[in-house]
């Protein structure tokens, strides 16, 4: 049996060097599954709690135009999160467990949906930034060795693009306003920077996952080489919209063609990892409240199933 | 009170092209199932066609059992063309 284990682990490592998908039924090691159940539910959890920030504004988008692009965005998020936990099921956990881990506190989501939208520059701010940092991170996660996590990441990506697109239309829109419509948008920005750029993770000295996430190939840039490339795709467009990053040690840097940029605040970012930013309350209550609210519309649903079900062999 | 049950999910992109499995997702009945595969994977036109089906009502083979389920078709060359050694000049064949 021990060395039947070893064969498999030895065809499980071949198939992962040689950049070939490890399948559901395909043997993997137990860690495998967990870390892939970890990932992939947090990644799940996080689009169905981003719908909340955006979804505040729905009803008060300043046009139509605005509004069902919002909508669309925010559908697409649903739709992100449903394609999610569709691959992370293949692992063997049950859409309830998932929502339980999520509701109970026990499963994590991204950080940057515990800060409030107080303005519609958020809007623009969380398309150009959050987005921003988000397709970076999820691009090269398109190759991961899970096949239902690939394929997934393969529509989500196609996806994202317009949701940064509509930000930024909206950040370009609000800087060729008026001067107050320009100050909104540099404090979107003031605000959104930071947890964006912490966004892609602690530094590559903290992260207690990245080796093993790299060898699996979940994971193939490391948090500081993907915070870098944010960095740079990001600046120029900052300077296109005419705003200012708020960071006084951003500069060029000649010799690493790249910027430099100054330290986060990583006490802030673990407060609000673990449960003190300005809005886990809330977040965790409107989930918890559409799920125990819903259950009456699910029971019915499936009474009815069951009802028609009965009346059809009978 | 039981679970929404897990479908799959099969769409047709264009017609002349294969239904191809894009996902699964959970749904009280066939309709509600067809609906909601409608509104997560053909949001942008992806589908002219869906197909749902329990999960359940699947079959699938054991990939542990890939070396003897698919050993028949291992050793025949012979049924691919390259297997025939033909002349140079016969071109097109």
């Amino acid at each position: 049996m021990e060395a039947n284990i070893a064969e498999l682990e030895a065809e499980f490592e071949r198939k992962i060097a040689n950049d070939e998908k490890i399948e559901p039924k395909d043997w993997m090691p137990e860690k495998y599954r967990k870390t892939h159940i970890r990932q992939i539910s947090q990644h799940a959890h996080s689009e169905i709690v981003g719908m909340l920030p955006e979804g505040n504004w729905i009803t008060r988008a300043p046009s139509l135009r605005r509004k069902v692009a919002l909508l669309a965005k925010v559908q697409d998020e649903a739709g992100h999160g449903l394609y999610l936990y569709s691959a992370c099921e293949t692992l063997g956990i049950s859409r309830e467990e998932l929502y339980d881990q999520l509701h109970s506190g026990e499963a994590k989501y991204s950080s940057i949906f515990n800060y409030p939208t107080v303005t519609w520059a958020d809007m623009g701010a969380i398309g150009w930034l959050v987005d921003g940092a988000a397709i970076i991170n999820q691009v090269p996660l398109t190759a991961t060795s899970y096949g239902p996590y690939a394929r997934a990441m393969v529509r989500v990506c196609k996806e994202e693009s317009f949701h940064q697109r509509q930000g930024f239309e909206i950040m370009l829109t609000l800087c060729n306003g008026t001067p107050e419509q320009k100050a909104m948008a540099q404090d979107a920005l003031n605000r959104w920077w930071w947890p964006s750029m912490m966004m892609l993770g602690p530094t590559d000295a903290e992260s207690v996952h990245t080796e093993q996430s790299m060898k699996w190939k979940l994971k193939r840039k490391t948090n500081d080489e993907l915070r870098q490339q944010f960095v740079d795709q990001t600046v120029p467009q900052a300077d296109l919209l005419g705003l200012t990053i708020p960071d006084p040690d951003l500069k060029w840097n000649e010799d690493r063609k790249s910027y430099d940029y100054g330290d986060m605040d990583w006490e802030e970012f673990w407060q609000v990892v673990k449960g003190h930013g300005p809005c886990n309350k809330v977040r965790m209550d409107a989930r918890r409240n559409a799920w125990d609210k819903g259950k009456w519309v699910r029971d019915a649903a499936m009474a009815y199933a069951e009802k028609q079900d009965k009346l059809e062999t009978a | 009170m039981k679970n929404w049950p897990l479908w799959e999910v099969f769409v047709r992109s264009k017609n002349g092209l294969e239904h191809r499995h894009c996902g699964s997702l959970h749904a009280s009945d066939a309709t509600m199932a067809l609906e909601n595969a409608r509104d997560v994977y053909t949001r942008r036109m992806e589908g002219v066609s869906i197909w749902v089906v329990p999960s359940s009502a699947i079959t699938a083979s054991n990939p542990d059992n890939n070396g003897e389920f698919f050993e028949p078709a291992k050793d025949k060359a012979y049924r691919h063309p390259t297997f025939y050694e033909l002349p140079e000049e016969l071109k097109h064949m």
